[in-house]
């Protein structure tokens, strides 16, 4: 259960709902935003986007809008071409245009680049460029894509749009399984594209100064040292050497996973301010960042279990079409080209898996992104809670109880999954049993035969998930050969106050109140009086940056581990001060006692005092520390979630009536903002599962391109959330946190799909595709004679 | 571009500019009069966090050209606090934990603030309805709910005593607060 604080409110570690420390500026307008920042001289940049998917560029005309008052400057790829700069590498090692030479793969895609004295006139400009295009076939269907003789969506790489193929699992054992089963169950599951849609769009003001040779780039990055070493790399031919760079995350208005790609907006800017040695303005605006910033999801995905008569799970094999649009711009770790999607096993206890996903090119645009989901965990625990509810209806047996009869037992950890997961801990019974206490489960299933009978659409669905996050391990996680540790250094000023810096970048996270616990938990300095800085390539340490749930797994456990290199210094100041050996000091937050003589101690804060002023002979002055931390494993948090739903059989409408979530993210630093996590998580479940999707028509037009046709649920269509925790402390994090920021986005998708066909079920519906709209609702409802 | 002289009212402060016709009332706030509080999320008017009180009514500042607030008065985020006291609605943010990134912040507070001052007792359904011109990606909406609650009933206890600072009655603006 949720454990007891060990420092008092005033203190503020672990455990306390304390305040966050940066509302104080947002709730007054004075957070800064990238787009809020204005330096002398700014000049703006807008993107001239193509209409056509694909298509030849036969001809760019500047003239027109060379001649537009304030228009300064256009660029094409041809400029870019010059110095080599047309053309950027992928996170995972593939290319994409910045600005295209000669053809053009996806609607929206950038063609130019205009520069003007203000933000209107280079609107305008981008009115005036004429550009003269030859449209080509657009590749629209994955599996179309990858048969023999299809148009080639990047010719300047393959002889064919299939890009790679990757597998995990057994593959014999588990064919040898599906043949000795008593049963399997299949199902064709598409993971829709989606986006991010932060409602900050993305953008950046790049400042090269020409008389110190410095670039300075703020942006909405996730990840600001990454880009720092990635601008050095594409760029040092140019003169951009990376201690010349600096790159600063400002405030940032949400990011998912949608901020950490390096967009061809931010590598123009800088390469034009490089040349002009003046301040570049971007900001996109939201048509461009649905149409042409990277995506997420866009998994094909057929499904098996393989079970026995009992309902035991034996097997699992799963093959997957992903579909990465024009380049493969996910921003997994290198060794994964589908991420962490073998974690596709999820809570369950099968002997045998096998897993295989092949990508393909189409002509959209680049991807995808880990959106608020650690590498592929959404569409591997859709697939999987999916394929539970189906075998358990086939099974006849109810789906809570199909779950607990496969669940990993809590003695079974740490767990080796058929996949090679080695899953840290957990108690999936505990939560599952606590939300269906929580939500009434057993008398919801009578209410629901009782509407059945009456005719009436009710039904309960139960996603218990496991997430993988916190990546992780040097020995198999990296990015672009970047190994994923994280970093954190505290400095203690001589009045015991803190500033601690980290590698990480928080956008909306509040990881300047949680970090600032961490310390408080670990020196006992109160979290009030703990600085906490992230975001400044200068100033902070190396860090891999804020995704996949890993700031709290990796970064935070830094911080733990750099303040207890600090409390190992302060033993010593301590015992000097004390005249008292090492080892017969105590520590209880805030300070050190001599053991059986409570009236002789030392504050952190007279400690601190000390190390400036009275620090002993022969020890250097100063109390600071830094770790970079390299985590053991992944953690695993898990939870249930159980959703009710009523669906209205004359429009199709599904409404959420409850939504329980009960989530295990082990030990909790503040239970204000966890929840507030988990809130937003289940939004964005909520958002996939019945509203949102990025399609494109046969002719690959986008028709999600605007928030008109994308549409984000609003305060009406989300239900009040209730919440529940079980508490299952990593054994291996040093705070026995596990990282809980995605949980929820991963969990309720499946929920809520499995609520709608456990509540069509009974008219012969198996599966239906998200986002369940009430189209797609009424035409099946139709189709089975229930509405008219 | 043809220009035109306007006087604009904001958070009490009179400005006169000579703006373009087509100058949007948020560029006006933002880039000329450098108030950033308000921010910009969208292209359609849908996502709210332009939002601020136009005579006391909420306005998405993105869909409304600056020379249409000629002679009118604006409340942004800025105006909220008075005398270094927070608006209730500030402090319900911040004690409910109604902000994540807080790019949203600003216009779901301005939204919030014109609805309490037309009704201190709104149902969470009267609260939903209000606030779904304002998207939140962060949050659920599940605290912003409940900081508006929260606001709701300081202003209440406020009023019972005296009237609240900083919160106008409603139609009239904050010029004089």
């Amino acid at each position: 259960m949720i454990q007891e604080p060990r420092t008092t409110p005033e203190v503020g570690g672990m455990g306390h709902s304390m305040k966050r420390k940066e509302d104080g500026r947002f709730i007054r307008g004075k957070g800064n935003y990238v787009d809020d920042i204005v330096l002398p001289d700014m000049l703006y940049m807008d993107i001239v986007r193509t209409p056509y998917p694909h298509a030849k560029i036969l001809n760019i005309d500047t003239s027109r809008a060379l001649a537009t008052p304030g228009v300064l400057a256009v660029i094409t790829g041809r400029d870019l071409e010059k110095y080599n700069l047309h053309m950027m590498p992928t996170l995972m090692s593939d290319t994409q245009m910045v600005l295209p030479t000669d053809r053009v793969v996806y609607q929206s895609q950038e063609v130019a680049a205009v520069i003007a004295t203000s933000r209107y006139a280079a609107a305008d400009g981008v009115a005036a460029v004429d550009v003269d295009y030859e449209p080509l076939p657009p590749v629209v269907d994955p599996y179309k894509a990858i048969e023999p003789g299809a148009t080639l969506v990047r010719p300047d790489r393959k002889d064919t749009n299939h890009i790679w193929h990757w597998e995990a699992g057994n593959k014999d054992a588990t064919e040898q399984v599906f043949r000795d089963a008593d049963l399997t169950v299949s199902e064709h599951i598409y993971i829709p594209r989606i986006h991010v849609a932060s409602i900050e769009t993305c953008g950046c003001v790049a400042s090269y100064d020409k008389a110190r040779e410095q670039l300075t780039v703020y942006m909405t990055t996730q990840a600001p040292h990454a880009v720092r070493t990635v601008v050095a790399l594409v760029a040092g031919h140019v003169g951009l050497s990376e201690e010349r760079i600096r790159i600063i995350s400002p405030d940032i208005g949400g990011g998912f996973g949608g901020k950490v790609p390096v967009y061809p907006g931010y590598v123009v800017a800088i390469a034009v301010s490089f040349l002009l040695g003046k301040p570049i303005k971007w900001i996109e605006d939201r048509m461009e960042n649905l149409q042409a910033d990277s995506f997420a999801r866009d998994y094909h995905i057929d499904a098996e279990l393989a079970l026995k008569k009992d309902g035991t799970i034996t097997g699992l094999r799963v093959k997957t079409l992903a579909d990465h649009g024009c380049a493969d711009a996910a921003a997994n770790p290198s060794k994964f080209p589908a991420g962490l999607y073998s974690i596709v096993t999820g809570s369950y206890d099968i002997g045998a898996a096998h897993v295989a996903v092949d990508a393909a090119y189409t002509t959209k645009p680049p991807g995808g992104v880990a959106y608020r989901c650690s590498f592929r965990v959404t569409e591997a625990v859709h697939a999987i809670e999916r394929l539970a509810d189906i075998a358990a209806h086939e099974l006849k047996m109810d789906p809570a109880e199909f779950r607990l009869k496969n669940f990993i037992k809590p003695e079974q950890f740490p767990y080796k999954s058929a996949t090679g997961w080695t899953y840290d801990s957990g108690n999936y019974k505990a939560a599952l049993e606590l939300a269906m206490q929580k939500i009434n489960y057993a008398e919801l299933r009578r209410e629901q035969l009782e509407k059945r009978a009456r005719g009436e659409l009710m039904g309960i669905g139960i996603s218990s998930f496991t997430e993988i996050v916190g990546a992780g391990p040097s020995h198999t996680f990296d990015i672009l050969g970047l190994k994923m540790f994280d970093s954190a250094e505290i400095r203690i000023h001589p009045t015991g106050k803190a500033i601690a810096r980290f590698g990480t970048k928080s956008q909306g996270q509040g990881h300047e109140t949680t970090y600032a616990q961490i310390v408080a938990e670990e020196l006992g300095i109160p979290a009030a009086h703990v600085q906490v800085e992230e975001g400044d390539t200068d100033t902070a340490p190396y860090g891999l940056g804020t995704y996949a749930s890993r700031s709290t797994p990796v970064a935070g456990a830094a911080g733990a581990m750099a303040a207890r290199k600090i409390r190992d210094k302060a033993r010593k100041i301590a015992a000097y001060l004390l005249e008292a050996s090492e080892e017969d000091l105590e520590w209880t937050p805030g300070k050190f006692t001599v053991r059986g003589s409570p009236d002789r101690s030392k504050t952190i804060q007279e400690i601190a005092f000390a190390a400036y002023t009275n620090h002993p002979q022969g020890m250097e002055a100063g109390l600071e520390a830094v770790s970079y931390y390299d985590p053991p494993n992944l953690t695993f948090p898990f939870g249930s979630y159980i959703c009710v739903v009523d669906i209205d059989k004359g429009t199709g409408d599904v409404k959420v009536r409850r939504f329980v979530a009960v989530d295990d993210c082990g030990n909790i630093i503040n239970p204000m903002i966890v929840d507030g996590q988990i809130h937003g998580g289940l939004a964005q479940g909520l958002a996939p599962a019945l509203f949102e999707e990025i399609q494109y028509d046969e002719n690959g037009n986008i028709q999600g391109g605007s928030f008109m046709d994308y549409l984000l649920p609003t305060a009406m269509e989300t239900p009040n959330w209730e919440l529940g925790k079980t508490v299952t402390p990593s054994p291996h994090h040093p705070l026995g946190a596990k990282g809980v920021g995605e949980s929820a986005t991963v969990g309720a998708p499946p929920a809520i799909a499995n609520a709608v066909v456990d509540a069509l079920w009974h008219l012969g519906v198996r599966h239906v595709d998200i986002p369940i709209t009430p189209f797609k609702v009424w035409k099946i409802l139709r189709e089975k004679g229930v509405s008219e | 571009m043809s220009t035109h002289n306007i006087t604009v009212t904001v958070n009490g402060q009179t400005h006169s500019a000579e703006v373009e016709s087509r100058l949007l009332l948020v560029h006006f706030i933002r880039e000329n009069l450098r108030l950033t509080g308000t921010h910009i999320g969208c292209d359609t008017s849908h996502c709210g966090a332009c939002t601020v009180i136009v005579d006391g009514r909420p306005v998405k500042s993105c869909t409304m050209f600056a020379v249409q607030a000629d002679g009118r008065a604006v409340r942004t985020v800025e105006g909220l606090e008075v005398a270094g006291a927070l608006h209730p609605v500030q402090a319900g943010f911040k004690e409910e934990h109604g902000l994540q990134c807080g790019y949203c912040t600003p216009g779901m507070m301005m939204t919030a603030t014109a609805l309490l001052e037309s009704n201190t007792s709104p149902t969470e359904a009267e609260i939903r309805q209000a606030i779904s011109g304002n998207l939140c990606r962060c949050t659920g909406y599940t605290n912003i709910v409940k900081a508006i609650q929260h606001a709701a009933a300081t202003i209440r206890a406020t009023k019972t005593e005296t009237p609240a600072r900083g919160v106008a009655p409603a139609g009239k603006s904050a010029a004089t607060a």
